[in-house]
């Protein structure tokens, strides 16, 4: 219900923006012949064209690996919060210089936005207020300090303050020479540190008193992550933007998440992804001819993020979706093969095939229903349909089970009555109380779980309904569609 | 720098704003009090539930909601963008909660992934009609809080109210206000012990979702005078600074409304006298209120503790020392 109302609402939006979006371009892009446009893009003939190539391709780089270490540590909103608080130190480091000096605003941004995140936790250890909303406070307030200081830096007399507003929604075009150096420092400084204390990171990341314990520093490691993240955060800035460039963080290394469960792959994934999403969102910024570009480098991560959030083989919506589906198509075959055991079990399995009506009422399904489950294990070659000998009587068909079949149904049923019992003996329950929780695992038990339920249990007979079980040994030995449970092997239990 | 922080001229910037600056500047004042207000007891019950970041999250996501509401209605009918900002809201709490159940994705970053996303659309939407949109950048960032007065005052039978988006603002003030009086019980006990009032017979689910409406509500309501990230600071201000001065709900309220009087005339203050966008010298005030508390709470502030735990060291050991410390 959710979900319909959901894809409505999508659909809608999609929908309603269309029109106007096409006509925007339409309006906007003709004009100003972005195939020409595209070309210089490419051919990275101006010199400004390549700062915002290599400035995105620094910032994407930076941005993944510290944005990894926040996403397996759920402190996606951590990386928000410092990312908004960097702005005051922005204001205050241009203040400080006078003018635009890259090496005046890292340092000034860095300073900011480690204070915001040791105030947070300041405020979280000392007073009742919860960590989220010292987040929330944190990145708010400080964000309002930074905006009164650069609407007085708007009314001041100062030279080249131009590219200031720059810092709020990016500009990657704005990127000079100098940036670009201090932009490789640091990028190189962080992808050394990470790669110099892998296994002290990876340690932290995973189990904090683990690290603690094994008498890592570990809170010398948590401030060394915290230290690169506003470094991280200080490099994408320029061509990002404070407001979006916590997204640069979480977004990349999410996508990676959803591909890998190791972190090493994990950092070189979103690594990747998050230059993809850099040099994309300045391409396309480009073309519209210096349109911000943060906001465009954000929707580039969200797309990279949809595909995988759809299309991951492991963790994927739709990969998942299609084996919950074979899963469940596959428990209906295992239904029916149990209920054409148990038809048999009633007559004391006195005939090998059973007839479809008797099919039907034993799974307490209209005909036509029993009757396409009993087409579709025949289709799987699970088992064929035969004329009765008396089929002038009933006018139907009957089913006999394959071997494979037939051994699948006792396997199934084995798993039921052995959990059963399992359930009653072990685990207490009354005899009454274990049927359904017996439906469900039936189908998913496997060969060494087995095994080891029937030698806890003693090899038993009987379940608690006092019907028989049928042992791994006697299906090991049945070849022969006809074989019958409970003809046992007396003497020594089988050996495992 | 002294040419950068301007000298304070008592009379400019103290009372000039309450003398002949009143009929600009009391609209100013009461705009910035409702805005704190409605947004300070939304915020109180988002404390409550540990929900402070979906509000940043709605906060952001409201945008591009205006601003596809604004380009299909072709103007800035109130109940265009109320819509807009509704669908834009309902849709970032469940896109949040599908992508957390869907994939291994923690909610943390479903949140931060889906309100930056939803943000850079409304950014970009922007940018592309900016002729079209009566929104820009700027607004969005540092709102519009000093311009309310220059709006055409509405009348109401005969009556003439004031501007628009202040008698706008105060309707939503009030309903907020009448929604918590209404509905205390059912928000206290959805808030502290969803099992206990799901077996009360009130279903969390749907307090849930009426609480994101009215945060929805609020948030399009203070945009344009506040911006998109000032309005989590008066989401969150007010009731974390509340949280250090009582335990109490009836009198966190009455503190939120305090504090929102405080926000507002101090900011207006302090932006005349820096010459700074209001919204964030409002903002500026209530983080500086809120370090204050910190330091200075009668009960929870750190001089406080600082004293309560010297005494105990010192003056009486037997019956301090072994006392755990509850907050």
């Amino acid at each position: 219900m959710r979900r319909a109302l959901l894809w409505t609402l999508a659909g809608a939006l999609v929908l309603a923006a269309a029109p106007v979006l096409s006509g925007a371009q339409i309006s906007d892009l003709s004009e100003l012949d972005w195939r020409e446009q595209a070309l210089r893009f490419l051919s990275l003939r101006d010199a400004s064209v390549r700062y915002a190539l290599f400035g995105s391709l620094l910032l994407g780089l930076s941005c993944g690996l510290l944005g990894s270490f926040l996403v397996v540590r759920k402190l996606a909103l951590v990386g928000d919060a410092l990312s908004h608080a960097v702005l005051p130190g922005v204001a205050i480091g241009f203040l400080w210089a006078q003018t635009k000096d890259p090496v005046a605003i890292f340092v000034g941004a860095t300073v900011a936005g480690l204070l915001g995140t040791v105030l947070v936790g300041l405020i979280r250890q000392t007073t009742p207020v919860k960590e989220d909303s010292a987040l929330g406070l944190i990145l708010a307030g400080f964000y309002g300090l930074g905006a009164v200081l650069f609407s007085m830096i708007q009314k001041q007399p100062l030279g080249d303050q131009a590219g200031l507003n720059a810092f709020l929604f990016g500009q990657a075009s704005a990127l000079s020479a100098e940036d670009i150096r201090l932009m490789a420092v640091i990028t190189v400084l962080c992808v050394l540190l990470i790669v110099l204390f892998y296994k002290q990171l990876l340690a932290v990341s995973f189990d904090f008193g683990f690290a603690k314990a094994i008498g890592l520093p570990a809170n010398l490691f948590h401030y060394l992550v915290l230290a690169l993240l506003a470094f991280a955060v200080v490099i994408a800035l320029q061509a990002v933007g404070v407001v979006l460039v916590s997204a640069m963080l979480i977004t990349p290394a999410a996508t990676a998440y959803l591909l890998t469960d190791r972190l090493h792959r994990m950092l070189l994934y979103a690594a990747l992804f998050g230059m993809a999403a850099g040099v994309l969102g300045a391409f396309i910024s480009f073309l519209g001819h210096n349109l911000p570009t943060g906001p465009f480098m954000v929707l580039a991560a969200t797309v990279l993020f949809a595909a995988a959030f759809f299309l991951a083989p492991r963790h994927g919506w739709l990969p998942r979706r299609l084996r919950r589906q074979s899963q469940r198509q596959q428990i209906a075959l295992e239904n029916t093969l149990k209920a054409v055991y148990h038809v048999r079990e009633e007559s004391g399995f006195a005939t090998d095939a059973v007839s479809l009506e008797a099919l039907a009422r034993r799974m307490n399904k209209p005909l036509p229903e029993a009757e396409a489950a009993a087409g579709k294990l025949v289709r799987q070659n699970l088992a064929e349909l035969r004329e009765p000998h008396d089929k002038a009587l009933t006018g139907e068909y009957e089913l006999l089970l394959q071997p494979v079949g037939w051994k699948r149904a006792c396997e199934v049923v084995r798993n039921h009555r052995l959990w059963e019992l399992y359930l009653t003996h072990e685990a207490d329950y009354a005899s009454d109380h274990v049927h359904e929780d017996a439906e469900v695992i039936e189908h998913v038990l496997g060969a060494n779980a087995v095994r080891r339920l029937e030698r806890l249990l003693d090899f038993p007979q009987r379940d608690p309904h006092g019907r028989l079980i049928p042992s791994t040994r006697d299906l090991e030995e049945l070849g022969v569609a006809t074989a019958v449970p409970g003809e046992r092997h007396t003497g020594e239990p089988p050996r495992l | 720098m002294n040419a950068f922080i301007p000298a304070f001229d008592v009379h400019e910037h103290l009372l000039w704003p309450w003398a002949e600056g009143l009929p600009v500047f009391g609209w100013v004042f009461l705009m910035g009090f409702l805005v704190c207000v409605a947004c300070g007891l939304v915020g109180q019950y988002l404390a409550l539930r540990r929900l402070a970041l979906v509000g940043d999250a709605i906060s952001h996501s409201v945008l591009p909601g205006l601003v596809v509401a604004f380009l299909i209605a072709g103007s800035r009918s109130s109940l265009a963008m109320l819509l807009g900002a509704l669908a834009a809201g309902f849709l970032t709490t469940v896109l949040i909660e599908w992508i957390h159940k869907n994939s291994r994705v923690k909610s943390d970053a479903a949140i931060g992934i889906v309100f930056s996303s939803l943000f850079a659309l409304g950014v970009i939407l922007i940018t592309l009609f900016a002729g079209q949109v009566d929104l820009d950048a700027d607004c969005v960032l540092y709102g519009e809080i000093g311009f309310v007065f220059t709006e055409e005052p509405v009348a109401l039978f005969g009556l003439v109210l004031g501007p628009l988006s202040v008698v706008r603002m105060a309707a939503v003030a009030l309903l907020v206000a009448v929604l918590i009086a209404v509905f205390y019980k059912e928000l206290l006990v959805t808030s502290f012990d969803a099992g206990l009032a799901r077996s009360l017979g009130i279903s969390p689910a749907l307090f849930h979702y009426g609480l994101m409406a009215v945060l929805s509500l609020t948030v399009v309501s203070a945009f344009r005078a506040v911006g998109a990230i000032l309005v989590i600071a008066m989401l969150i201000l007010p009731a974390a600074t509340a949280t250090l001065l009582t335990d109490r709900m009836g009198r966190a309220f009455a503190w939120i409304v305090t504090l929102a009087a405080l926000y507002s005339i101090g900011g207006v203050h302090l932006a005349l006298w820096l010459n700074a966008s209001t919204a964030a010298s409002m903002t500026v005030v209530a983080l500086g209120l809120f370090f204050l508390a910190w330091v200075l709470a009668p009960q929870k502030g750190l001089l406080a503790k600082a004293f309560h735990r010297r005494r105990r060291e010192h003056g009486e050991p037997a019956a301090g020392s072994s006392a755990p410390e509850t907050f």
